[in-house]
């Protein structure tokens, strides 16, 4: 790494990132104090698309704001359903069947897929190169036709259940994902020999954007982000729901802290998907997909309820504190690209402008997720 | 210096090996559809807007409950009945029939809470997604209108 960058306040000027600009992928303004090329500090501003979902949460009954978890972050709103309903079966106690779990398992897991590949995609684009996004939305594509022939919407799926799931999934989807396993393993290597093993993608990522375990601590950072930086910590593996203990798989983690190191666990996250994806499919068991006892009013007991899953970009955690009413009193949404958004500015400071964006490309971030 | 001149030789490697990626994608089958002339066809799952279940003598199958207007989280759904009496085995009996079901398109959320609400049948989804208008009213949709003229 070269040498620190000796900057002076003195001589700055204001440089506005967003809110409208293609490098934030979204509404998100950055307010840059520049000395030249290098950033002195850097304030992110978000608001622009705040819409009260968690104000939502609280004016709505239980089955009615289901819909809205899509909305926060709409690359992989699988994973944003299956936290809500396994909070609200654990306030109200509701039985899962086990084939709903392993389903449930499926879809989130194939949706971590096709969110890390649009990541993918915009994040080389970021980076300047065009061509692996086309072949990140191609292979993309063939997830969302898999979800959309068994939830029948494409993004916004809200396929997850009180107790268990909408539809039962079809030999289409069984088929379907069998042979997108081989599919996506072929096109895994190829992104590798294509873009990992690029000598310019390195020479952007490696050693740019430092962050250390510690920073990660102080900021709540999770997932890819915390992952990267060394710190083994993976909801599915440290607190596990759902049916993720029945599953042999890994937790990559990288200890470099830089672009590079997030790069490579997001890029073999997507294997250990597949692993899992294989795993659940040969064991998935047959039997109802909902509860036969199942409240039809949901009210959950007067009481504090917490549950955190392991959405495409961290922990995503929901508190939702009930007075016995149909409405939740409190509704608290922790997202996890809030936290790893604000390492940013303490991150970034002395960085040159380019490889600043590059950083912000690494962090995977969605702002409607962060503003929620 | 070797690690230098070693450095130049594997990064030309990589992009060479990149490039040859790319030229393969020259020769692999389109998976792109000529859009306007060609589309899509729609899953059987797909969740496009609401439409009414007619029965076999055209009528709704809609008893007017009300449920699916109390499930939308948005305030979509409007709907007005009447009752009337008909004769069923030389008995009277009061029955509610539906006068008015709007859709108000432009807040839905396609969530599908309507639907699934219904016990008697009533409404299921549309296939329809090429809707596009310049005129909100375009998507205050009259479903017992929509339902009728497709009977006629």
């Amino acid at each position: 790494m070269s040498a620190p960058i000796q900057l002076r306040s003195d001589e700055t000027f204001t440089l506005n990132v967003g809110p409208q600009h293609p490098a934030t992928h979204g509404v998100l303004r950055v307010k840059m104090e520049m000395d030249g090329e290098y950033i002195y500090k850097a304030e992110t501003v978000l608001g622009y698309i705040h819409r009260m979902h968690e104000k939502m949460g609280e004016n709505r009954t239980y089955a009615q704001f289901l819909p809205n978890l899509g909305r926060l972050d709409y690359l992989s709103a699988m994973a944003y359903n299956h936290g809500y309903v396994l909070a609200v079966e654990r306030a109200c106690g509701i039985e899962v069947p086990e084939r709903a779990e392993y389903i449930r398992v499926l879809t989130v897991e194939l949706n971590r897929i096709s969110s890390h590949l649009v990541w993918f995609g915009a994040f080389i684009m970021d980076l300047g190169g065009f061509t692996p996004l086309m072949y990140a939305f191609d292979d993309r594509e063939a997830i969302l036709d898999i979800l959309e022939g068994v939830t029948g919407a494409r993004l916004t799926y809200c396929y997850h259940r009180f107790g268990g799931v909408y539809n039962d999934i079809d030999d289409d989807f069984i088929e379907g994902t069998k042979a997108f396993i081989p599919r996506m393993r072929k096109a895994l290597k190829v992104y590798e020999n294509l873009v990992t093993k690029n000598i310019i993608l390195m020479k952007r990522l490696k050693e740019i954007g430092p962050v250390s375990a510690e920073m990660c601590r102080r900021y709540g950072a999770t997932g890819p982000v915390a992952r990267g930086s060394g710190i083994n910590y993976d909801v599915r593996k440290n607190e596990p729901y759902s049916v993720y203990n029945e599953f042999d798989y890994d937790i990559p983690v990288y200890h470099e802290c830089d672009s590079y190191a997030r790069y490579m666990v997001r890029m073999d996250e997507m294997e250990q998907s597949l692993r899992i994806i294989e795993q659940a499919l040969a064991k998935l068991p047959e039997g109802p997909i909902m509860p036969a006892k199942k409240p039809k009013i949901i009210k959950p007991p007067v009481g504090d309820y917490y549950q955190a899953v392991e959405a495409a970009r961290g922990s995503f955690g929901i508190r939702i504190v009930s007075n016995g009413d149909k409405n939740a009193y409190r509704m608290k949404l922790r997202s996890p690209t809030y936290s790893n958004m604000h390492l940013f500015d303490e991150a970034c400071r002395g960085m040159l402008i380019a490889d600043a964006l590059a950083f912000m490309g690494s962090l995977d971030l969605v702002i409607p997720e962060m503003d929620r | 210096m070797s690690g230098y001149l070693s450095e130049i030789l594997s990064g030309s490697k990589s992009l060479a090996v990149g490039m040859g990626i790319t030229l393969r994608e020259f020769f692999t089958p389109k998976v792109t559809l000529r859009y306007p002339h060609e589309s899509v066809k729609m899953t059987a799952r797909y969740r496009g807007h609401i439409e009414l279940i007619e029965d076999e003598n055209g009528e709704p199958n809609c008893v007017a409950c009300g449920m699916c207007q109390r499930a939308c989280p948005s305030g979509c759904i409007t709907l007005a009945s009447r009752t009337v009496e008909i004769e069923v085995d030389g008995k009277t009996k009061k029955k509610k029939e539906l006068t008015q079901y709007d859709l108000n398109f432009t807040t839905c959320s396609l969530c599908g809470s309507c639907v699934e609400s219904c016990s008697f049948n009533g409404i299921t989804f549309s296939k329809e997604y090429n809707l596009a208008s310049t005129r909100k009213e375009d998507f205050h949709f009259d479903l017992l209108k929509r339902l009728k003229e497709r009977n006629s």
